[in-house]
This record gives structure tokens, sequence and C-alpha cells, in this order.
């Protein structure tokens, strides 16, 4: 199976992708569209976190939107109201989302299946209430606007175009990390529990401790990404971070494939396409004039979710591959399983 | 004595979404995430159905109840049985997205403001032992204890209601009797979205309904079912009423620069402490099936 990952196809597609990537902010055709592209590098690195912990290790999480959240406002409180680097702001807002996800991981990773779900789906709420109560920190739900830019010595990255190359080198680190962990003896283990639980305790591994460590490791790439994301759009507001965004996350990695670490950008791209370009445009269609588009939305997300998820568990991409035609099987054809 | 009436009320209402939630997993071991959208079907139904149709309340109440009944039996052929061989975890984000589905097409169809049915019997507030109980907070807490009784004596009492229970203890053996376990999954979902429903009827005319209620009902009808443990009818309404009396009282007390706004947020906290507190049970339950 790794062998097949490491095929040249893969080392193609890659390299592919990378050009693709560094040319997006250079061609009049595609430059319009650096911005929802940052938006697509953030929600990528969060969806991979969620992707590590359900596809690899088949645990659930829903309230991943949690870590998103607590990573924005440790950066937005720190540098605005204590006037923080920003820098250190996101790293111990990284630091800080990784401890209180290790203190919360041990008790709710005994749970598992259903109560784990509801257990992370009510942790996340938890958060998110705080986040729109404790206003004298975080604003309320009015939020926080004035953020600073993130800044290396005198070089501000006050423009899209730089704050793209900032936002997808972090995406690509932490795809690269995650791509790392997966193949590794971490990785195996993770599998192996998501397997069977008592088989992976009497070959020896610590299940408890392994399902924390990269319950961990996603909740500080969220955290990350929720720095990277109010240092781009210079306000916070709990509003991002709510019950459905932590769905809408769970779309993303659906969508690109719960265990595939490529497919979290597929799943980002194609939901954060679909938000804001084709949806809003087929708002205008006259037919469909009355409609709202927050609603259309969580509808095509609802079915993204049933219909992948009972046709094409593997993931769209994947899916769509495997239906339409196997005439390349071996280049796709990656271990995938939900 | 005020607070304690409208937490039995409210708590009522999480007593039936939580014997929602104990129907279907007892029979066919799935978490129905979608649960609490029942009852917000329930609300949004009767409202449109007596203001916008015109039709007279009783049969709009029931017609509310038959069509809740109706998607969640939708919701089983198309979602649940469609993904035979779906794990746990799919199966988790499958009603999830279900869930979804009826929230987002209820904002689409009726929009986003919360609407107030009419009530059953007038507006007029009855005192009662120093509190003051809304005749609505009545029909509420009775239909709540009329719902629970004719549970208990369908699944006891009748041969359809024997087959749910013989299908929840063991699946296997009771397809050797003769006892579908496809059509009392069936009928799980069916009922239990009926009682969503019913709780939803009876509701929405007091504490009004919109399109986006279904989730902390449905997390705090989750709460009274794992008080319940997911097994006994009587602990679910017990747990939920709990939960409601609890909630209340909270919002009572003075929390200094804590406002009452946080009452969702106990909730939730009880519903940790209380997963967190069974947990060793609940992981021995969930490795058995």
């Amino acid at each position: 199976m790794l062998a097949r990952v490491r095929s040249k196809w893969t080392w193609l597609a890659a390299g592919l992708l990378l050009v693709l990537l560094i040319l997006v902010p250079f061609l009049s055709l595609l430059s319009p569209y650096t911005g929802l592209m940052i938006f697509i590098g953030i929600y990528s690195m969060v969806t991979v976190g969620l992707c590590l912990v359900m596809g690899y290790s088949g645990q659930v999480s829903l309230g991943q939107a949690a870590f998103f959240g607590i990573g924005a406002y440790f950066s937005a409180i720190l540098s605005k109201t204590y006037d923080v680097n920003p820098w250190l702001a996101m790293l111990v807002g990284a630091t800080a989302t990784g401890v209180f996800a290790y203190v919360v991981g041990f008790p709710v990773f005994r749970l598992r299946g259903n109560y784990l779900a509801m257990a992370t789906l009510g942790l996340g709420i938890i958060i998110y209430i705080l986040f729109r109560q404790l206003g004298q920190y975080t604003g309320g739900p009015d939020g926080m606007p004035g953020i600073p830019y993130l800044s290396i010595g005198g070089f501000a990255f006050d423009t899209p175009f730089r704050r793209y190359f900032l936002i997808w080198g972090f995406c690509l680190a932490t795809l690269l990390v995650s791509q790392n962990i997966v193949n590794s003896r971490t990785g195996r283990a993770l599998r192996a529990i998501h397997g069977s639980e008592t088989a992976a305790e009497s070959v020896g591994i610590n299940v408890s401790l392994y399902k924390v460590r990269i319950f961990v490791l996603s909740a500080v790439f969220s955290s990350l990404a929720g720095s990277l994301f109010v240092h781009h759009l210079r306000f916070v507001s709990p509003q991002p971070f709510d019950f459905m965004a932590s769905v809408v996350i769970v779309v993303m990695a659906v969508t690109g494939g719960l265990a595939s670490i490529w497919g979290a950008i597929f799943g980002a791209a194609t939901i954060r396409i679909l938000g804001d370009e084709i949806l809003p445009r087929l708002e205008n269609l006259a037919v469909l004039k009355a409609w709202h588009v927050d609603y259309l939305n969580i509808i095509i997300y609802a079915l993204l979710l049933i219909l992948v998820m009972i046709f094409m568990p593997q993931g769209l991409f994947l899916g769509l591959k495997d239906a339409f035609g196997r005439w390349q099987p071996k280049l796709f054809r990656k271990g995938a399983k939900s | 004595m005020q607070y304690l009436v409208s937490g039995l009320t409210q708590g009522s209402i999480y007593a039936l979404v939580g014997l929602g939630f104990t129907l279907i997993y007892a029979v066919t071991k799935i978490i129905n995430f979608a649960q609490g959208e029942f009852v917000m079907l329930g609300g949004m139904l009767s409202f449109v159905l007596i203001r916008s149709a015109g039709i007279p309340m009783v049969p709009a109440l029931l017609l509310s109840i038959i069509v809740a009944v109706a998607i969640g039996a939708i919701m089983y052929v198309l979602a649940i049985r469609s993904a035979k061989k779906a794990s746990g975890v799919s199966l988790i984000i499958i009603t999830i997205g279900a869930a979804i589905l009826i929230r987002g097409i209820a904002g689409e169809v009726w929009g986003v403001d919360a609407v107030r049915p009419p009530f059953f019997t007038g507006n007029e507030t009855l005192s009662f032992l120093g509190a003051r109980i809304h005749p609505q907070a009545l029909w509420i807490i009775g239909t709540t204890i009329a719902i629970t009784i004719a549970l208990h004596l369908f699944l006891s009492h009748t041969m359809l209601g024997k087959a749910l229970k013989a299908c929840s203890v063991n699946p296997q053996a009771a397809t050797l009797v003769g006892i579908d376990p496809k059509v009392m999954g069936l009928i799980a979902f069916g009922l239990a979205a009926a009682l969503g429903a019913a709780g939803g009827v009876v509701m929405a005319p007091l504490t009004l309904t919109s399109y986006n209620v279904g989730v902390m009902l449905g997390l705090k009808g989750f709460v009274a079912a794992s008080i319940g443990g997911f097994t006994s009818p009587l602990a679910t309404v017990i747990g939920g009423i709990s939960v409601g009396v609890i909630e209340s009282l909270a919002v009572g007390v003075d929390w200094g620069p804590f406002t009452s706004e946080y009452k969702d947020a106990i909730a939730l906290v009880i519903l940790l402490l209380i997963l967190l507190v069974r947990s060793g049970k609940l992981a021995a339950e969930e490795r058995v099936s």
C-alpha cells in the first residue's frame, strides 16, 4: 500500500499541485481567487486534523471547530488586547489548545462511538457558548476587529498575495507532517486501533495514549489554522466556530475522503468553492432568487454527507474515480477505507 | 416553586426526546442525531397547518405527527437502510447529515423566524401553590405522562411491543422466531419521530419554535437518555425532568458575572459528567455491540 503511495504517479500529481499552487496568484485567470485559496488552505489544515482522528484512528470528533476557535481567540486577544507579538500569540494559542485537548482527551477518549460523538459535540458547543459569553475578553457575539497582521522583521503579511504564500506554506507543512505520521509507526498503530482496539491492545499498543496524541495533534493543527484565520481577516467573532462549523469540517473531511491526507485539500476546496463561488451564483438565477443561500448550503452539505457516506465512503474524489471507469485503477486506488 | 414548574415543563420535552433516542438505540443500536429535529418538525408543521392552511387544531396536530412519522420512516429507509455495510462512524455521520438536511429544508421552506402556534386552551395562567402555571404547561406535562404510560403498555402488553423488545435483546434470536429486525427498525424510527413530534406540538405554543431548535433539544434529550442508560424508559423520563429542573434552578441562582445564558452550557456539562462517570460501562456496552 505504501509503495503505491510513493509511486511516480503520486510524485507527479504532487509536483503538479505544487506548481499550480505557486502559479495561482500570478496567473491573471486565477489570481482573483487568491482569497478563496487562502480559505481553502486554512480549512485544509483543520480538515486534515479531523481526517487523522476520524479516518485513521476511527474516533469521532464533532467539536473540531472549537479548537479552531481557541487558536483564533488566543491570537486575537493576545496580539490585540495585550500587544503580544503575533507569532508568540500563535505559539501560546497552539500550546494552550494542545494542553486543553490533552487534558480533556484522556477522559473523553475513554468513551467510544456514539458517546464520544456526543461528548465532543457537547464540548464544542460549550466552548462556543464561552466565546459568546466572555464578552469582556472576546467581544461577545459582535466580535472583535482590528487584529494586527503577522510580520517578520519589517516584512508584514499585509496583502492577500503575501498571506497566500504564508498560509499555504503552513498548510503544506501540516499535510507533510500528517503524511509522515500516517506512514510511521504511529500511523500503523492508529490503523490497528481503527481495526480493533482489543487486538491493538493485545499486541502492546497503548490505545488511549495514541488516541489522545493524535487528538492533540489535530487540535494543534486547528489552532494554528485559527490563528492564521484571524490574522488574515483581522476580525474574530464566534460564528465561524459554532456547531454548523464543526459539521462543515466533517463535510470537508468526508468529501475529501476520511482516510486520505491529501484528500483534505480536495474536500476543503470542494466545499469552499461550492459555498463561496457556485452557490452565490446559483442564487442569482431567477428561479432561485427567492431562496436564501445559507440554507441551500446546508441542504447541499447534508446531501453530500449522506450520499458520500452511503455510496462512496472512501471520499468523493476516489469515489468518482472508482465510479467513472477503472481506466487508471492503480493510480488512485490507495488503501482508502472509512 | 416557579422554577420547579418551568423545569418540569421543559424537562418533559427532554424526556420525550430522550425516549425517542432510547427506543431507536434499543432496537437498532443507532444513535439518531436527528432526534431533536423531529421536535422542531412537530412544532413547525403544527404552526403551518393551523395558521397557513387553516386546518382545525385537533386534525392539524395529528397530521403534524403523522407527517413527522412519515419523514422518520423515509429517513430510515433511504438513509439508514441504504448504508447496510456502514460502520458506526458512518452511521453517526449519516444521521447528522439527515439532521442538518431536515433543518436546512425547514429553514429554506419556512424561513428563520420563531413562530408560535395557538395555545390549546387559552392563555390564562393558573395559580398553584404560589406558582403560576400556564395551561399549556399542563398540556405538556400531561402529554408526557400519558405518552410514557402508553409507551410502557405498548411495549409490555402488545405483540408488536414485545417484538420490539425481543429485537432489542437479541436481533438474531428475534429473527429465528419470525421477527424482522428491519421492520422493527422502521417501527422504532417511526415511533421515535412520533414521540419527538408530539413533544414539539405541545411545546411550540409555549416556548415558540424555529428551524434551529433541534440541535439543543437533541443534545438535552440525549442527556436524558444517557441518564437512563439507553435502556430504561422510566429512568429516561426521570433523567429528562431532572435536566429540565436543574437547568431551570440554575437560571434562578445569581451567578454573579455569569449570566443565565449559560443555561445551555449547564446541560452540556451534566452531559459530559454523566458520560465520564459511566464511561467504563458504556465502553463495555459498545464493545459488545
